[in-house]
C-alpha cells in the first residue's frame, strides 16, 4: 500500500507539472479523489483557426473506467423536414427543441456500454442518444418527435459537432489518464462544460466538472463584435472599403 | 492556407476563395455582367451559409460596380437622370427585399426562395439570350433596317420625363418599376441584377445600348450599398473578410477578362454567356427536384 501511495503522489506531481495542476489538487489526488485539468482552459479562435485539440489530464484513485463528456453552450434548435410539393422539396414540418447543446463530445477508455449501466447513462446524458431534448411544440406524436430528435443528432454528427464514436481516453499506468478533445473549425462560441465520470463495478463513484472557454480573440473578435454592436457603422465601413477597393482597381489598371 | 471568416464562422482556403473571385471576375470582364449570379451559388456550394453569401456578395458588387462605372463615366456613357429614377425604385425595392429576406429566413423558406428565384430568372434570361444570339449569328448577313425603338402600350403611361442622354421621353413609372423589381432581386438573390436590368433597359425602355451598361452599373452601386447596410443592421451577415478576398480576385480576373472580350464577336460572347447561365440554372433546378440526402435539416430560431 505504501508503494501505491508513493506512486499516486508521484503521478500527482507529474500531472501538476504537465497540466498546471495546483499542489492542492495534487494533494486531492493523493487522497484518492478524481482530479482533472486541461492543457489550456481556453480555445482561442484567431485568423488561422482550423480547429483545436485540448488535452485533458486526470488522476483517479486506481481501478475503474472513465468517461469524459463535453457539452457546448445550449441554444434552441430548429429541425425541419422536407416534403415534395409539385416535384420540389420544400421545408414543411418544424419542431423547435429547447436548449440543445451546440457541441457534444465523448471520450472513454473502452466502450461505454461495457461499464456504465443504461440507467446511469440516461440520467447523466452520457451518449448523444441520451441528450435531453424538450420540444417547444407538443402537438406532435412521441414517435414523430423521436424521428426529429434522431435527425438533429445525425445532422450535428455530419457537421462534426456531435461525437460519432467516443474519442480515445488512455490510461498511463493505473491512475493517470489523458484524452485528446478535438474541436472542429465550426465550433460555437461560449462556455463549455466538461464532465468526467469515474465508474467502478458498474457504479458511478466519482464526478468532476471543469469549464472550457471557446472564444474569438484579436482581429476575429474585433470584426464580430463590431458587426453586432455597431451594425450600422459596420455596414457603412463595409461600403467604404468596397468603394475604395473599386476606385483603386480602376486607378491601377487604367495605367497598365 | 486557411483563413477563419469572422461572420460566416468557418474556416476556408484563401486560394479557393481568391480563385473563385478571379474565375467569376474573368467571366464578368469578358461578358460585362456582375457575376453575382455565379458567385453566390458557388459560395453556397463551398459551404458558406446562404444568408452570409447573399449579403457579402452585395458588398463585393459595390466594389466591382464602382470600378466599372468609373471607366464608363470617362467615356460619357452614364445617363445620370435615368440612373437616379431607377435608383429610387431600386432603393425601395431592395429595402422591401431585405425585409422579405428576414421573414422568409425565420420561416425556414429562404433557401427555397433563393433557389426558385435563380431557376426562374436564369432560365428566362438565359433562354432569351440564347435565342437572340443564335438569330443574330444566323441573320448576320441579311441586314435589315430597324426602327430606333418600337412603340407599345407602355409609352402611353403618365408622368412622362425626358431623358436627354438616352434620347427618350417615357413615363417615370416604368424605370421606377424596373428599379424596384431588380432591387428585390438584389436583396434576395445576392446579385447585382444586371442580367435582368440590362435586357429590361434595352427591350422595355428602348435605351441606346451604349449608355445601358454604365447607367445600370451606376444605379447598382447604390442598390447594393443599400442592401449591404440593411443586411448588416438586420441580419449581421455581411462578412468583410470574405468580401475583401472575393473582390481582390475579382478585380484582377475582370481586367484579364475584359481584354479577352475585346477579341471576340458579340453574338458569340452572348451565346456563350447564355450557355453558362442555363447550366447554372439547370444545376440549381436539379438540386430542387432530386431527393435530398437527408430530408431533415437543422437551424437556429430566427434563422441564424
Amino acid at each position: 500500500m505504501k508503494y501505491s501511495l508513493l506512486f499516486r503522489v508521484f503521478f500527482g506531481l507529474l500531472l501538476a507539472l504537465a497540466a498546471n495542476i495546483s499542489p492542492a489538487q495534487a494533494a486531492q489526488a493523493a487522497r484518492g479523489e478524481l482530479v482533472v485539468d486541461l492543457s489550456n482552459p481556453m480555445v482561442a479562435i484567431t485568423t488561422g483557426f482550423t480547429g483545436a485539440d485540448i488535452l485533458l489530464f486526470g488522476v483517479t484513485d486506481g481501478k475503474g473506467d472513465v468517461v469524459v463528456v463535453v457539452r457546448g453552450p445550449q441554444r434552441d434548435t430548429v429541425v425541419r423536414r422536407k416534403y415534395q410539393v409539385a416535384g420540389v422539396w420544400v421545408n414543411k414540418d418544424t419542431i423547435t427543441f429547447k436548449q440543445v447543446p451546440g457541441f457534444y463530445g465523448l471520450a472513454s477508455n473502452r466502450p461505454i456500454a461495457e461499464f456504465a449501466p443504461l440507467v446511469i447513462r440516461k440520467e447523466n446524458q452520457i451518449g448523444p442518444g441520451f441528450i435531453q431534448m424538450v420540444p417547444a411544440d407538443t402537438s406532435f406524436s412521441p414517435k414523430e418527435i423521436g424521428l426529429f430528435k434522431d435527425a438533429l443528432i445525425r445532422n450535428k454528427q455530419n457537421q462534426g459537432l456531435y461525437s460519432l464514436d467516443p474519442d480515445k481516453l488512455t490510461f498511463l499506468g493505473n491512475e493517470l489518464f489523458r484524452a485528446n478533445l478535438n474541436f472542429p473549425a465550426n465550433v460555437t462560441i461560449g462556455t463549455y462544460g466538461i464532465e468526467v465520470y469515474q465508474f467502478r463495478d458498474k457504479k458511478l463513484i466519482n464526478k468532476r466538472t471543469t469549464l472550457l472557454e471557446v472564444r474569438k480573440i484579436g482581429f476575429e473578435a474585433g470584426v464580430y463584435n463590431f458587426a453586432h454592436r455597431h451594425s450600422l457603422a459596420y455596414g457603412v465601413i463595409a461600403i467604404l472599403i468596397a468603394g475604395m477597393a473599386g476606385w483603386l482597381a480602376n486607378a491601377v489598371f487604367r495605367r497598365v | 492556407m486557411q483563413i477563419y471568416l469572422p461572420i460566416a464562422e468557418l474556416s476556408v482556403n484563401i486560394f479557393l476563395i481568391l480563385g473563385m473571385g478571379a474565375g467569376v471576375g474573368f467571366l464578368s470582364g469578358l461578358f460585362g455582367v456582375g457575376g453575382g449570379f455565379l458567385l453566390t451559388p458557388l459560395l453556397i456550394f463551398v459551404g458558406i451559409p446562404p444568408a452570409v453569401a447573399v449579403a457579402t456578395e452585395a458588398n463585393q458588387i459595390v466594389a466591382s460596380s464602382i470600378s466599372g462605372v468609373l471607366a464608363h463615366w470617362k467615356r460619357g456613357n452614364v445617363d445620370f437622370k435615368m440612373g437616379l429614377v431607377l435608383l429610387v425604385g431600386g432603393v425601395v425595392g431592395s429595402t422591401f427585399g431585405v425585409w422579405l429576406f428576414k421573414i422568409l429566413r425565420a420561416m425556414g423558406q429562404i433557401d427555397l426562395t433563393i433557389q426558385l428565384s435563380y431557376v426562374l430568372f436564369l432560365s428566362i434570361v438565359g433562354g432569351l439570350m440564347l435565342i437572340e444570339s443564335i438569330n443574330a449569328i444566323v441573320k448576320r448577313k441579311q441586314k435589315k433596317t430597324q426602327k430606333l425603338h418600337q412603340h407599345y402600350w407602355i409609352h402611353g403611361l403618365p408622368f412622362k420625363i425626358r431623358f436627354r442622354k438616352s434620347r427618350l421621353y417615357i413615363s417615370a413609372t416604368l424605370p421606377l418599376g424596373i428599379g424596384f423589381l431588380v432591387g428585390v432581386l438584389a436583396a434576395i438573390m445576392g446579385v447585382s441584377g444586371g442580367f435582368v436590368m440590362v435586357p429590361a433597359m434595352i427591350y422595355l425602355l428602348g435605351m441606346p445600348t451604349a449608355v445601358v451598361v454604365g447607367t445600370s452599373l451606376f444605379q447598382i452601386i447604390f442598390v447594393t450599398a443599400n442592401v449591404t447596410v440593411l443586411q448588416a443592421v438586420n441580419t449581421q451577415t455581411v462578412d468583410v473578410v470574405l468580401a475583401m478576398l472575393l473582390l481582390t480576385g475579382g478585380v484582377i480576373g475582370a481586367q484579364i477578362g475584359a481584354r479577352f472580350g475585346n477579341k471576340m464577336q458579340g453574338e458569340h460572347l452572348r451565346g456563350l454567356l447564355a450557355l453558362i447561365v442555363l447550366s447554372v440554372c439547370a444545376k440549381i433546378g436539379y438540386d430542387l427536384v432530386s431527393t435530398p440526402l437527408d430530408l431533415y435539416s437543422i437551424g437556429l430560431p430566427g434563422g441564424h
